[in-house]
């Protein structure tokens, strides 16, 4: 009853910010510019091959052949930079931003009861992460129909699906960034509990994000790779298999799920036992 | 009852510092308590306990007879606080920024809140400008719309962290009509500050802080009682003055030039502890003994000598 109202607040905060709807207009114009470029680029659409056990290489061959490849593209580039950075400035100031401006001690005398307040917190976060992937996925699905031609899609193991299926792997597609995106944004708020400085919380998520993904790019390292927060990120391209390669996603939805678990956690601990001296 | 409790309330910061110290408060039901401390003697951290903000290192506190932090989401909707000057958000109105703490009440009733958030306005005068984005506010005004967030629903304790801080005179004179007002509905106030005359004129009860320690917990007369009253004479013959008063047994007698009269040379003023002693008797004494008494007087030292003489002179606060 109580929980929904504030939810609600906090959510009109966040997608009220002048700052989090450029992050959001900014998300959006990604999709639109990679389209138009890769429309200029390949300027004859023709029926495309299937194959290739790629990712990032694959979609763009497909792309030409259908325009619902787009979205692919423009999620597996975008989620190198440009969504982990819109993630991390919501989940960095989340807390953070609030010990800064003093509100606070304010909110936890009204009392919002501090697990409540992270619960909430976490829920927006989450909130936006979905949102701004499902913009990623809407405009570049919205342009690359506008641009290229769309019809069965034929996925990256070879195989012709009809066009409603393969937009229902869009939505899993979707939805497994997204996912990816909310424990980023357990992993932002657990940063945030840490600090009064918005800005530091948000930069130490980002070098935390780079630093997993060269880590992973580095072979020496390969053992270490699957436990890193960014490893399964892209394994999203097992969705567009025949058959669907579960073993891979579920590692990867594994993955996110105890990294959220463990940095909830952290953050909870944090949270409930610290002074607020802001 | 009593609004507010604590035993031996302690907080030992990582560093090791005491910022409070072993203190008791009693904060009787509906007075208006007068927290005192220069700065840095474990005010605000002591209020930061109350509220759980903080946690105590040891003993307890209880607001409302609801101990302290464990009972947090419980009690706080009863107590209206303000604490280290007014946090809002500056890209918000002021309207806005008290419905989203009042969104955060989970006790709150989301129907009356536009009804609930416009009255806390009025009775800080700030309605005319609910519309206004926070950053445009004055300090005052700042100020004020940290007090109505305290006032958003009927409060049975008000907790104000130096209320007037920063305030020119105007804004202080408000803030403190502001706080008759709701002591005279029946809440309970406790207002701490590092000015005497902001406390004086509006507390029934006071409490002392000094490095940490309550040195001092009562009502404002309980604190003038405190003050030894002193006899003064103003005098040509000093150390005959100071004879006579010794051999009344009168404590602490000193000698000084009357600061009161430059123009009166030769007058020195000779003061004394009162004690039981009669006024008239020590009067008749002197002028026996052959004192030549030009002036004499008794004096009860101002609270400010009493709160100066509790928390020291100053620059020797904290450690």
């Amino acid at each position: 009853m109580s929980v929904p109202r504030f939810f609600a607040s906090e959510l009109r905060l966040v997608f009220g910010r002048r700052r989090n709807l450029l992050l959001l207009a900014v998300t959006a114009v990604f999709p639109l510019v990679i389209g138009i470029a890769l429309r200029l680029a390949a300027p004859h659409p023709q029926g495309g091959q299937g194959g290739g056990s790629g990712s990032g290489a694959a979609f763009f061959n497909q792309l030409a052949g259908n325009g619902v490849f787009l979205t692919f593209i423009a999620l597996s580039s975008l989620l190198i930079l440009v969504l982990p950075v819109v993630v991390a400035v919501v989940a960095g100031d989340s807390v953070a931003g609030e010990a800064g401006y003093g509100t606070l001690r304010y909110l936890l005398a009204v009392p919002a009861g501090r697990t409540r307040l992270l619960a909430v917190k976490l829920g927006v976060i989450v909130t936006f992460g979905l949102c701004a992937t499902f913009i990623v996925s809407a405009v570049a699905l919205v342009t690359g129909a506008a641009l290229f031609p769309v019809g069965p899609v034929t996925l990256l193991s070879g195989a012709t699906v009809s066009l409603p299926d393969g937009l229902l792997r869009l939505l899993f597609v979707t939805l497994y960034v997204a996912a990816a995106m909310a424990a980023l944004g357990a992993i932002g708020l657990a940063v945030s509990t840490l600090t009064e400085h918005a800005i530091g919380a948000i930069a130490t998520v980002m070098i935390l994000v780079v630093a997993s993904e060269v880590v992973d790019n580095v072979p020496q390292l390969a053992a270490a790779g699957p436990y890193l927060p960014t490893h399964w990120w892209l394994s999203f391209d097992s969705l567009l298999r025949v058959p669907v390669d579960t073993s891979t996603l579920l590692h990867g939805l594994l993955s996110f799920a105890v990294y959220a678990l463990l940095f909830g956690s952290f953050a909870w601990a944090r949270f409930t036992s610290a002074d607020v001296t802001s | 009852m009593t609004a507010i409790s604590t035993s031996g309330l302690t907080k030992r910061f990582r560093g090791g510092q005491l910022a409070v110290d072993h203190i008791d408060l009693v904060v009787p039901d509906g007075s208006v308590y007068g927290f005192l401390g220069p700065n840095g003697s474990g005010k605000t951290t002591t209020i930061r306990m109350l509220l759980g903000l903080a946690f105590p290192t040891g003993g307890s506190a209880a607001l409302l007879g609801v101990g302290m932090p464990d009972g947090a989401t419980q009690v706080l909707h009863r107590v209206g606080s303000l604490v280290e000057g007014p946090a809002f958000y500056p890209f918000l109105t002021g309207l806005d920024n008290l419905a989203r703490y009042d969104a955060a009440d989970r006790t709150a009733d989301p129907k009356t809140a536009r009804t609930r958030i416009d009255t806390a306005l009025d009775r800080v005068g700030l309605l005319s400008a609910a519309k206004k984005r926070y950053r445009h506010y004055s300090l005052g005004m700042k100020q004020r719309l940290a007090i109505a967030a305290g006032l958003l629903r009927p409060r049975e304790l008000i907790i104000l962290d130096e209320p007037t801080n920063g305030l020119d005179p105007q804004g202080t004179r408000e803030v403190r009509a502001l706080i008759r007002q709701i002591a005279a509905d029946g809440t309970t106030v406790f207002v701490s500050s590092h000015l005497l005359a902001e406390v004086e004129q509006i507390c029934t009860h006071v409490g002392v802080m000094r490095s940490g320690r309550l040195v001092f917990q009562g009502s404002l007369p309980e604190l003038r009682r405190t003050g030894a009253a002193r006899v003064t004479v103003q005098t040509a013959d000093p150390e005959a003055a100071v004879k006579v008063l010794t051999a009344l047994g009168l404590p602490d007698p000193r000698v000084s030039a009357s600061p009161d009269r430059p123009a009166a040379p030769g007058i020195a003023e000779v003061s004394a502890v009162l004690g039981e002693a009669a006024p008239e008797r020590i009067c008749a004494e002197l002028v026996q003994a052959g004192v030549g008494v030009r002036g004499f007087a008794v004096t009860s030292p101002s609270l400010e000598d009493l709160f100066v003489g509790l928390t020291g002179e100053g620059f020797d606060v904290g450690a």
